[in-house]
């Protein structure tokens, strides 16, 4: 039976004993083994948060060479083969490397500190879904440095994809690269469900909780419906490519439409997988640059929702040139442009919100305001294309690279990037310069719309995507030049990130707990927080966790401090439910990582990686939940008491 | 690559912006409805947000909360959003019906099989010694719907005639159709718009439009066999043509060439371009192409061709002679 | 010890990455053609007065480590009609070419001269109507189809009718020199 209670805080030396007791009992061991086999939210977050930036960086690299390429016309820079391999590496990276793992990552590191919890559920899980993602991430590049990158896009249709047109190891490279990422992005998904359904701090109940929370629920849930379908379709590759099964060829019985199908009733909820988390980037730094609630909280959680549903109904305006019939087409017309409105909804009540409010104009701030900006034209050019009939025209031209461009980069960099400039003190405890911050927000903005606003025109005069080259007598000349231009100037805006970060790891103006004055929970503990999160768990009295507080600020008290205890609550009201063990540091899931990526980098080329990577890693998670004596004992104390 | 491409205007529009058949006008309508309220409606909110960002009045927040007249100024805007969302369906459905509406039997049917990286064109008949192949190049008669009637040898390709109509795949086990109708005369410029492979940039079809006595001029001598040439120089260069690796891709009918791998070379010099819309027909430029195809399209099936510069003049001045 | 056979594993995969993924465009131009040399009266097309049978440039095969080689030799090897004597390998009018049989020998430079230099009883002679590239890659291909080259080299599954398994899984069939010309 739970013993927890609600009492107030009034000694300071009660304070200190307890502090020592749980980072005796939650830090980890230092030094490389330590950071190997570390299950804690953290520390996963932050490497997670560092590795998808350092693919953001790889995939920059190679957008540098292809606008290189393209900047004048029948240029011999970059020859057709190389240029295929990377704009397919660069879709790659960018879509399956870098986005949606950096905002898992974001969710990772700050959803078990935004709702109260000491550590994010399934901490073993969290570090395999970690390492499998690095596997994935380093087979690809491995495949791009030895030419053996894939060559048919970051979509990679058959047949061009499948066993006749694309020989040797490329597509299966591709296959497997997305096997990785999927299981990794699942894993995450499933922690940040469990952890928000059931970790809560008491007294917040679903209606109370943060709408970046929300974002990364709604997200999470994306996830879960929308990684197995391309989990499916690349695996049906890989076996048409390895065994010889004919899913995608028409001559006995396949459909070429298949992959299409299966891809895009992933890819589609994959942009918005990548777009949503960064509404709730936008809603906690709005809420606190004006120091207020975001305006129509109800509305803002239903506009997510609907955004989360609709984008399952989405996915054939991609396939609107293939032939499909023309009633469907026109149902996915009108579902295109109706998921227009929830986004419209927030928009309108961010205006609303800072409306009633003086917003102090703070870099993040900035970022948000150059988001609305960028992501009302990607937005628009959307609603244009989600029309079939003028989607008939543009569709695989550079008028989509450049909408796609715009809502990526702009709808969800860009807010991410403010996310950075927030939420860098919590992490580091240390202030990003403003004054850097200012230039690289300027240098960005201005990049993005100097490359791709000329790409709508370039479109509309025939330029098709995926080119390599262009005959000089197009006129596309000029154009391609200004976007090289502009591709310039965000990598220079970039380096100057970059620049801002290093110097404030090294000398920063220390930030304090809560530099922003924001409302949520992770503004309530130290920057970095300690490797426990909470000196007590919180009671969560109102929306704004940390405005609502009432001053006896009541925690929760009862909770074991000589092991792993966490607190289980339930899921609609979070009132106290039961208690819940945390196993300690592991160096199993790294294991585990490593026999999977043994099976699968194994099954690019034999089909005898199945039989052996499959025992490789049974014997891994067999080990893995292998109680040993420490935990055993744990467990029974635990119990009896 | 040191050939020299003359200054000139691309060959054939290849514009959204220059309909030239009423279905890629309606789209560009279309188009243009949607551009101009989207700049409309982003100059609005942009000025709403600045606005909401920079005046000095601020609001307490429980006031704020309560306040009716921001919700309902933002319920107004859901509900206007709502609405011109609406009107940009019914303008799209009812585009749609405009551009696919079947054309009825008066059409001209074109089968355009797509290749990696060429295109290949055949106007059927009833009668099959009517039938005439051809490649890369379609010519429509002015004021006619014209449906293509779209598949592929191997992989998706897409065939885009910017100033006609909008796009559609080739999809390898499937079969497509595009219909437009030009109402003007002029030379298009359609590029293949789904990537399919290391010459995919450099995979263009001109489509013709001209008067119909002079379409109709074209089909007939298109429908012919070539002739023999009666000049000694072409007839080496026919020799040539038989005797070396040529005759194993490309026909020409008339010749006991007939293979349907490669592009069909009857009519080659009635042709604009060579290589699917890369390069000028000319002589210097087919000259290079023969000899060398990877330095202009590298990757493509052609191989290069080892040929005696007497022999390449003869083969030169036969393949002139294929009007 | 353990790491510098990582090390060499690591290098040994990306050489033969390296390899296996080259996409060669522009192939080394043919010798001067040696003397004219046929084997057989037939060959595809008219008859031509002269026959000009270009030498390998190398006695090495250059793709049979090549899979871009491999599969432009597949389709090749469609395109030409091979398939109108051989099918695709079982044989018909042309003697089996997926079996350990091989009536001219089974390296990569028997296979060339046959295709080149034709053979009496019925292979034609491609020696002036196929470059000797090209024949090179069909010539790596034919013998992918006995399973004489790596399994991450030979091709997989065509994108037609299934009718014979594909030649990546297909078990080495060790080459004698038998048969019925």
């Amino acid at each position: 039976m739970t013993e927890t209670s609600v009492s107030s805080r009034v000694d300071p030396a009660a304070d200190e004993r307890l502090h020592q007791e749980l980072e005796r009992t939650w830090h980890e061991r230092t030094g490389f083994w330590g950071w190997l086999t570390s299950v804690d939210h953290k520390s996963i977050g932050k490497r997670y948060i560092v590795t998808a930036f350092a693919f953001f960086i790889l995939g920059g690299l190679n957008a540098a060479l292809m606008r290189a390429q393209l900047a004048r016309p029948e240029n011999t820079l970059v020859g057709p083969d190389l240029y295929n391999q990377l704009f397919s590496v660069h879709g790659t990276t960018m879509m399956f490397l870098f986005a949606v793992p950096m905002m898992t990552a974001m969710g990772i590191y700050f959803v078990p500190l935004m709702v109260g919890a000491r550590n994010i559920a399934y901490p073993r899980l969290n570090a395999y879904g970690y390492y499998v993602y690095l596997i994935g991430g380093i087979l690809l590049y491995a495949g791009l440095f030895t030419n053996t990158g894939p060559e048919a896009g970051w979509f990679n249709y058959v047949p061009l994809a499948g066993p006749e047109f694309s020989p040797g190891k490329r597509s299966d490279v591709y296959a497997q690269t997305v096997t990785f990422t999927e299981i990794a992005a699942i894993i995450g998904a499933v922690e940040i469900i469990v952890t928000i359904f059931k970790h809560r701090a008491p007294g917040m109940s679903l209606g109370r909780m943060p709408l970046f929370v929300w974002a990364q629920l709604v997200t999470a849930f994306m996830i879960l419906f929308a990684m197995p379908w391309v989990a499916t379709a690349s695996l049906m590759l890989a076996m048409d490519r390895l065994i010889a099964t004919h899913f995608f060829n028409p001559a006995e019985g396949g459909d070429t439409l298949l992959w299409q199908h299966l891809f895009w009733f992933f890819g589609h909820p994959e942009v918005y997988i990548i777009f949503v988390p960064a509404l709730g980037m936008v809603s906690q730094i709005v809420s606190a640059a004006t120091r207020r609630e975001i305006f129509g909280y109800p509305v803002m959680v239903l506009a997510l929702v609907m955004t989360g549903f609709l984008g399952f109904g989405l996915w054939v305006h991609h396939m609107f040139a293939t032939g499909v019939p023309q009633l469907g087409q026109s149902f996915f017309t009108a579902a295109s442009m109706m998921i227009a409105i929830p986004s419209g909804v927030q928009i309108f009540c961010w205006i609303a919100t800072i409306w009633a409010a003086r917003p102090r104009f703070t870099v993040p701030f900035l970022f948000v305001l150059g988001f609305v900006v960028l992501f009302i034209i990607g937005g628009f050019t959307g609603v244009m294309i989600a029309s079939v009939s003028y989607d008939q025209q543009v569709h695989d031209t550079y008028f989509i690279v450049a909408h796609l461009h715009y809502v990526l980069l702009g709808g969800a960099v860009t807010p991410l990037f403010g996310a950075f400039y927030f939420w860098f003190p919590k992490i580091t405890g240390r202030m990003l310069s403003e004054a850097l911050g200012r230039c690289h927000f300027a240098l960005f903005f201005l990049g993005v719309n100097l490359t791709f606003f000329p790409m709508h025109q370039l479109g509309l005069e025939g330029m098709t995507r995926r080119v390599y080259t262009y005959l000089a007598e197009t006129g596309w000349g000029d154009l391609n030049l200004l976007a090289t231009i502009g591709a310039a100037t965000i990598a220079l805006s970039v380096a100057l990130f970059l620049v801002n970060v290093a110097r404030s790891l090294a000398a920063g103006e220390v930030s304090g707990d809560n530099p922003w004055d924001g409302e949520t929970l992770d503004w309530g503990t130290s920057s970095p927080p300690p490797s426990y999160n909470f000196l007590h768990i919180p009671v969560v009295q109102g929306r704004s966790a940390l405005w609502s507080r009432t001053p006896d600020k009541p925690v929760v008290t009862g909770l074991r401090t000589d092991m792993h205890e966490v607190l289980v609550t339930t899921l609609m009201d979070a009132r106290p439910d039961s208690r819940h063990l945390h196993p300690r540091s592991t160096v199993m899931p790294l294991l585990a990582a490593l026999a999977t990526g043994v099976t699968f980098i194994t099954l690019i080329f034999t089909p005898w990686g199945l039989p052996v990577g499959g025992a490789l890693m049974t014997a891994a998670f067999v080990a893995w939940a292998w109680p040993d004596r420490e935990s055993y004992e744990e467990q029974r104390l635990q119990e009896s008491s | 690559m040191t050939f020299a491409i003359a200054a000139f205007q691309a060959q054939g529009a290849h514009s959204v912006h220059d309909p030239v058949s009423r279905q890629a006008l309606r789209i560009h309508q279309l188009g243009e409805a949607m551009y101009v309220t989207a700049a409309v409606v982003f100059v609005l909110v942009v000025a709403a947000l600045l606005w909401s960002a920079l005046r000095r009045h601020r609001m307490p927040a429980d006031q704020q909360r309560s306040n009716r007249s921001i919700s309902t100024a933002v319920l107004l805007a859901t509900a206007a959003t709502t609405v011109v969302l609406f009107v940009f369906l019914i303008l799209d459905l009812s585009v749609g019906r405009a551009i696919t509406t079947n054309p009825g039997k008066g059409a001209i049917q074109i089968r355009v099989t797509g290749h990696q990286w060429w295109w290949e064109v055949q106007y059927r008949d009833s009668l099959p010694q009517n039938w005439a192949t051809t490649a890369n190049e379609i010519h429509v008669p002015v004021g006619r719907p014209v449906v293509l009637e779209l598949r592929s040898a191997d992989v998706i390709h897409s065939l885009w005639p910017p100033n006609l109509n909008g796009k559609r795949d080739l999809i390898p086990g499937d079969e497509n159709s595009l219909w437009f109708q030009a109402d003007s005369p002029g030379v298009y410029r359609a590029q293949c718009a789904e990537f399919c492979g290391h010459q995919h940039a450099k995979m263009s079809l001109l489509i013709v439009a001209e008067a119909p006595e002079s379409f109709s001029a074209w089909l007939s001598r298109q429908r012919d066999t070539a002739l023999t040439p009666t000049d000694s120089v072409a007839r080496r260069g026919q020799e040539v043509f038989l005797g070396s690796t040529c005759v194993m891709c490309h026909a020409i009918a008339g010749t006991p060439a007939g293979s349907r791998i490669g592009p069909d070379l009857t009519h080659l010099a009635s042709r604009r371009t060579i290589a699917a819309g890369t390069l000028p027909n000319t002589r210097g430029n087919l000259a290079g192409w023969i000899i060398n195809p990877q330095a202009i399209k590298p990757g493509v099936r052609m191989p290069p061709n080892r040929l005696g510069s007497d022999d390449l003049q003869a083969l030169l001045t036969y393949l002139e002679t294929l009007e | 010890m353990r790491t510098t056979v990582l090390r060499v594993c690591l290098v040994a995969t990306a050489l033969s990455a390296c390899e296996r993924e080259e996409r060669r465009f522009n192939p080394p131009p043919a010798a001067i053609p040696a003397t004219a040399q046929r084997v057989t009266q037939l060959q595809p097309g008219p008859p031509v007065k002269e026959v000009l049978v270009p030498s390998p440039a190398t006695v090495r095969s250059p793709y049979e480590e090549n899979a871009y080689g491999v599969a432009q030799g597949k389709t090749l090897y469609n395109q030409f009609n091979c398939a109108g004597c051989h099918s695709q390998g079982g044989g018909g009018m042309g003697p089996p070419l997926m079996d350990a049989e091989w009536l001219y020998g089974s390296e990569p430079q028997n296979v060339f001269e046959t295709i080149v230099q034709g053979r009496p009883n019925g292979m034609p002679a491609f020696g002036n109507k196929i470059v000797s590239d090209q024949v090179w890659q069909i010539v790596s291909y034919v013998r992918s189809m006995s399973g004489l080259l790596r399994k991450d080299v030979a091709p997989g599954r065509s994108d037609d009718m299934y009718v014979r398994s594909q030649e990546q899984a297909t078990h080495k069939a060790k080459p004698v020199v038998a048969g019925q010309p």
